[in-house]
This record gives structure tokens, sequence and C-alpha cells, in this order.
């Protein structure tokens, strides 16, 4: 008997861990039920720390700096967590899926939102927003793309926090130089200025490209990590007309249209013509280097990573040479540029006391007047008092281009799988434009015909 | 014995319980219990609960029960000509990476096991690569292959960056070159982990007894006859251990592509770890479909170890 004990215990032991391994039901979203009446305390609130994971950017030390406003207040004390890019996601992805609650709060990506909200670990925040007045206090676009969940559903799952959008940083020194001005209006027969359209665009990336001086046209978004390419080549696909779906989540004859097509084509042509070298692995650190170091004339960029363009710090040859703009319209006169950006998010595993303390904090900062601090410090606001003040208009080199573009801009599926949907594009487009093999038209029927399947899959189109 | 004695007991009997307390035995398993138990927690029990998972449709994030699904998902992999381009990727970058490894490595080790003024220092400076972190090694050399600053197409002689080779994007003077980028990331593995296989040889060389040398030298023996006689059989069983090693971890490349090209461009340098790495986490989270993956890498990694542990053996028994 005592020979077989071993192994027993072993086996009872697996069994055990195995039990306690299968995941729980999905927890009931605490928010919806009725707050109990707790007994008033007087020595203080009964949450005095809460923490908001963020991105490791900039823009996170500003939300700190807001949130310490936060903490002379009312005496709560608000940090701001940041954890590196790459990471980020798959951090916060780790610590809800366990049903965790290190984080009260979280500024998730716009792409998170379908995933987090069906699997039930966002809180929803529909009523909340709508009686506090917030939902009406921020641009609508911003509440569409970082807060609702499905588009269209009126339901709220994040107050719209950083808006972003791409845009593009130029050398003002090269754009404004007498000689360059001349040099380029007797070649292309049209005055050297920010280009308006992707025609003109192209023609100032071909100007300045000149190898032997070591200076290019462009820095533009290849890496095959996480969306990066993706999102740089929307920034053609749009003001192209092109999209990734139609209105009934149809992708075939959509993703691999005319339109589409042509657009993916001109980021080749701009990626083989201008891009800068090294540039074949880049994302947003890699084009902000190669603005830094004068390698190229411009640099395509989220509105959130400029501020290091314009730091002497950060730039010190070129901080006051850098000027921006919105990203050039299409062959046909449209807009449009990727979304970036994020909302903020009360996470539903932690506790109703926290809960409260997350939203009191959320309705606390979407006030005019924080929002105004927010913006000041150097946050991207979405609050629409403010987002349309000359105050904050002019408040950074960048702001207004930043305005212009969030009046056009337009987001990649934001559903549960969108991830495998990312997972093609970014290899196809990478297949295409920097390996050079197939064609455009093969790369964007590869991509719908992949979306289709995987989306019919998923429940997503049903005709 | 009466029944007062049985409950009770008597000093002695007491005694001897409190001796049988403290036995050696009773001392063992309170240190092995604790570990045993920890072991199953972190290292036996996530090994079958992956098993366990990957013969369901399940992810991580969702917060929903696994659905035993049986097969699919095995079946899924094993028919798919995408995952098996990456098989294929994956096992030229191995067979590659550790040929070249092994050959420079014994050949380093050849050139350096004499001693000589200032051996010691280079021997340390050529074991430096292995000691450094892959992500920093990646990183580095990204830099390395810049096609405008780089130090790599300046020593080829390239100083035009339209001329020259963009090792990273795959190109060479702006046109598509098959694979290139796979191969500058080969090139980086042989760089970091040549010095590992010349330290093994370098100790198999030195523990070769000298008497057989000098019973080869009574003998007339040439030098060839010397080195594939004497020297490389006495070697081999370290030089295969090392091999063995290497191929292990070439299998399960990672860190290394994901710092310099995150397994581009398109899908030059998918790595099979990196695919599964991708499918696991990054916005997919289909865990279900990844533990089956990884559990097939884990069957094609014992396979091959196993083939070249039968060598080493079969080495060791001729030897």
């Amino acid at each position: 008997m005592r020979k077989h004990l071993l192994p027993l215990s072993l086996i009872m032991i697996l069994a055990m861990l195995f039990s306690a391994c299968v995941p729980a039901a999905p927890a009931q979203p605490v928010a919806e039920a009725p707050a109990e009446e707790a007994p008033a305390v007087e020595e203080g609130p009964a949450v005095d720390e809460l923490n908001i994971l963020w991105a490791q950017w900039d823009p996170a030390d500003y939300l700190q700096q807001t949130a310490d406003l936060y903490e002379e207040e009312t005496g709560i004390k608000v940090n701001v967590v940041q954890e590196p890019w790459p990471s980020f996601y798959d951090l916060f992805a780790a610590e809800v899926a366990a049903g965790g609650d290190t984080w009260d709060m979280v500024v998730g990506d716009s792409q998170w939102i379908g995933q987090m909200t069906s699997e039930g670990h966002y809180m929803d925040l529909t009523d909340f927003l709508n009686e506090t007045g917030l939902a009406d206090s921020v641009v609508p676009a911003t509440l569409t793309y970082y807060g609702e969940y499905p588009a269209g559903s009126g339901s709220y799952w994040a107050y719209p926090t950083e808006g972003d959008a791409d845009g593009w940083g130029y050398r003002k020194d090269l754009f404004e130089d007498p000689d360059e001005m001349a040099a380029f209006e007797a070649e292309y027969g049209y005055p050297l200025d920010v280009p308006e359209t992707y025609e003109q665009f192209m023609d100032i990336a071909k100007f300045f490209t000149r190898p032997s001086e070591g200076l290019y046209g462009v820095g533009i978004y290849t890496k095959k990590a996480y969306d990066a390419i993706t999102m740089g080549v929307e920034n053609t696909m749009f003001p192209w007309g092109a999209d990734w779906k139609d209105e009934n989540n149809n992708v075939l004859g959509v993703v691999n249209s005319p339109e589409a097509v042509a657009a993916l084509e001109y980021y080749k042509e701009l990626y083989d013509c201008c891009q800068g070298p090294g540039l074949s692995d880049a994302f947003f650190t890699e084009v902000n280097d190669a603005m830094i170091n004068g390698s190229i004339a411009m640099a395509m960029n989220y509105f959130a990573f400029f501020p290091a363009l314009v730091n002497s710090g950060t730039n010190p040859d070129y901080y006051d040479k850098i000027g921006f703009f919105a990203n050039p319209k299409g062959p046909d006169g449209h807009g449009g540029a990727a979304l970036g950006g994020q909302g903020l998010s009360v996470v539903s595993h932690v506790s109703p006391e926290r809960q409260q303390a997350a939203l009191d904090f959320i309705e606390w900062f979407g006030q005019d007047d924080i929002q105004a601090k927010w913006a000041e410090f150097g946050g991207y606001t979405t609050n629409s008092k403010v987002f349309e003040s000359e105050e904050f208009l002019n408040a950074t080199p960048y702001n207004r281009a930043f305005a212009d573009t969030m009046t056009f801009v337009k987001d990649f599926w934001n559903i549960p799988i969108f991830g495998q949907l990312l997972e093609i594009t970014q290899r196809e487009f990478g297949k295409y434009i920097i390996e050079g093999e197939g064609t455009a038209q093969e790369a964007m029927d590869t991509i719908a015909e992949e979306h289709d399947k995987i989306l019919r899959d998923a429940g997503y189109i049903t005709e | 014995m009466s029944v007062a004695q049985t409950q009770t007991g008597t000093p002695q009997v007491q005694q001897e319980r409190r001796r049988r307390g403290l036995s050696d035995r009773a001392i063992i398993s309170l240190f092995i219990w604790p570990t045993l138990i920890l072991l199953i927690a972190w290292n036996v029990f996530p090994l079958f609960y992956s098993l366990f998972l990957s013969f369901t449709d399940y992810s991580a994030i969702s917060r929903q029960a696994p659905t035993w699904v049986g097969v699919q998902n095995y079946i899924d992999i094993l028919s798919s000509d995408r995952l098996w381009g990456y098989f294929s990727t994956t096992g030229r970058y191995t067979v590659v990476a550790v040929g070249f490894e092994t050959i420079l490595g014994f050949t380093l080790a050849m050139l350096i096991k004499e001693k000589f003024r200032g051996s010691g220092l280079i021997t340390t400076l050529i074991l430096i690569p292995m000691m450094l972190s892959p992500v920093v090694v990646g990183l580095f050399w990204k830099l390395m292959y810049n096609p405008t600053f780089g130090y790599f197409n300046y020593l080829l002689g390239f100083t035009d960056p339209t001329r020259a080779p963009d090792m990273l994007a795959g190109r060479f003077a702006n046109q598509p070159v098959p694979d290139l980028a796979l191969w500058s990331v080969v090139l980086v593995d042989i760089w970091m982990w040549t010095p590992f296989l010349m330290l093994l040889s370098l100790s198999g060389l030195k523990a070769i007894p000298e008497y057989l040398y000098e019973a080869a030298v009574i003998d007339r023996a040439s030098s060839w006859f010397q080195f594939w006689r004497i020297t490389l059989p006495q070697v081999m069983p370290l030089l295969l251990i090392g091999v063995l090693f290497r191929t292990i971890d070439a299998l399960k490349s990672f860190d290394l592509v994901m710092g310099m090209t995150s397994g581009g461009p398109g899908d030059q340098t998918e790595l099979i770890a990196v695919n599964l790495y991708r499918q696991a986490f990054l916005g997919q989270f289909r865990t279900g479909d990844a533990s089956a993956l990884a559990y097939i890498i884990l069957i094609i990694i014992i396979s091959v170890s196993n083939l070249l542990i039968r060598a080493i053996n079969q080495g060791n028994t001729e030897g």
C-alpha cells in the first residue's frame, strides 16, 4: 500500500491544481449592481490610493502630473504605472485574464476595447458617462473610437483620455530654404510647401532624397511587430477612399478594392524611393531617431511622440526647425489618417469601493478646467471646449495639425479577434513592401480572403 | 503488551518514537516534499496542463472554460503550409548556424590550444559574445547592419548606402535578395555562439593524453593521420554535446530574431518559436493552438536530441 502513496499523492496534487486552474465563469459586471449603502467614514476616504496602468511614454508622465493635482485636492494618491510599449498589452492581458486587481484603471489601446469588454474585463461606464455629462463633454469621434463598443451601440467602456493619430513632422530648415524652394519650383512647377495631397508629398519626398548628402525623403512605419506597418499603410488607404470593411463587415471587394491596391502601391513606392536607410524595421522610435539625426526630411509618427522632436534635450540639432502637418489628401480629395490614442477604463475585477474611487477620479479628471491642465502639461485632451480653444491649438507646434487630423481619423478593427486580423496584414504588407515579393493586388487579395475566413468563423459575417 | 501500555507507552517506547520522529528518513522527507511540491506546481503541472490545453479551444484572456476539441489543433497545425514554412525556416537556420559554429569553433580551438603569449587574453576576448544578452546582441547588430552608418557595410567596402546591402531588409542595392535577412540573423547567431563550441572543443583538445601523439610520432604517423585518428575522435564526444546543446537552442531561437527583425520582413525570419509567441500573445491569445504548436516543437526537439544522443553514445561505445 505504502509504495502507492507517492504516485497517488502526485496524482491528487495534480488534480487539485488542475481543478484550481480551470477558469472561472466570467465575472458579472460589478458596476451594474446597486452600490451598497456603506456607513459614512469620517476618518477619510476608504480608498486612499489608486493605480493606473499605461504605456511608458511622455503622456503617462503628463497624466501623473495631472493626477498629482487630484492628490492635492483629495488626499487620494493616484499612481500612473508605466510599462514599455512592447510588453504593455501582454502584461495587462495576462493580469485581467487571471482576474487580477493590481490596477484599478488602464489607459488601453482603442483596438483592445472589443476584446476587453467581451471578456468582461472592463466596467460598463455608459450610465456614468451619461449621467455626469462627460459623454457630451468630449469630441464625439473620440467617444466613438476610444469608448464605444460595439460601434453605434451607445455603450461606453472608456473615457476618451489621450487623443492621438498619425501625422507628419518635417524639416522647416529645408522647406523654407530659399535655394531649396527655388530648385523645387524649377523642377516640379509649383512652390515648395507643406504637402496638401499625396501627389505633392511624393514629389517632395523624391526631391529631398539625396543619398550622397545622407538625406532621404521620409521615415515611414515598416516594423512587423504588433501593428506598426499596418498603421502606416492605413495612412494611405484611408485617403485613397479604401477601408478595412463595409458597414456589414464584408471584406471581399473592400480590402482588395482598386483604391486599396493603389494605396498600397503608393506606400511601396514611397518606401522604395525615399525611405531612410536602416528603416526596414521602423516604428515610432526609429522614425523619430532618423528625424533627430537629420537623415530624413519628413517623419510619419503619432502626435503623442512628437514632443521628443521639439525638445532641445532629445533633439539638440533640430528641435526648433521642425514643423508639423496633417496627413495629406488622397487622389480624390479624401482625408483620412490612422487613429492612435487611448481611453481610460475601470477594471471590472477590482472591488466596488475601488471602482467607485476610480469613477470619482475620472469625473474629476473630465472637468473642463482639469482637462485644460492636462492639455497644458502636454496631454492630448479630447474635451471639446479645450480641444477647440485657441490656447490649446497654439500651445505646441503640432496641436493644430493634431486637431485637423482628428476630424478625419479612422481605426483598424477593434473586435475581440483583431489580433488574428492584424497578424495577416503585418505579414502581407511586410512581404510586399519590404521584401518586394508579389504584387499589391496579390497582397490585398490574400488579406481579404484570410480576413473573410476569420470573420466568418467568428460569426461577424453571416450571409 | 497491555492496552494501557499501548495507549500511553513506556518511557522506552516513547524514546523509541522520538528517535523515529527524528530519523534520517523523516528529515529527508521533510526536505524533499516541499521541493517536490514546488517542482510539481511550477514545472510538472504546467507541462501537463498545457498538454491538456493543447486539445482544447481556449484563450487565456477569455475567462471561458476550455472546450475539448480533441486533436483538431494538431491537425490544423500539421496541415498548415504556412506553419510548415516556419518549421522549414527554423530547420535551415539551425543547420546552417550550428554547422558553421561547429566548424569555426573547432578550428578556433585548434588554433589557440597551444599556450602562447597572450593566449589567455585572446581566449577570454573570443568568449565575450556568448556572455552577452541575446537582446543586446540583436540591437547591437541591428546598428552594425545599418546601411548608412553601420560598420558592417563599411568593412565590406560599401560607402554608398544605395548600392550597399541592407541586410535586415533583405535587399542589395535596393533589389530584394531572397533570405538575405535570414542569413543576416544566422551570421549573428554564429558570431555569438561559435565561442561556445570553441570552449568545448578546447577542453576536449586539452584532455587528449600527450602519449598518444608521442606514440604516433614514434610510428612516424603524418600530421593528418594524427588529426584524423587521434584528435578528432578524442574531441568528438564533447563536440557532439556542444552540437546537441546548440541544436536544441537554435530550434527554439527567439530573442535574437525578435530583437533584430521581429520575424520580418514578411515571413523571412519568422522562426517557429517567434510564431508560437505571436499566436500565444500579441493580441491573439490563441492558447489552445499555441499549446499544441509548443508540443509539436517539443516533440521535434526531443527527436532531434535523441538522434544526437544516440550518435554520442555510439561514439563512446566505439571509442
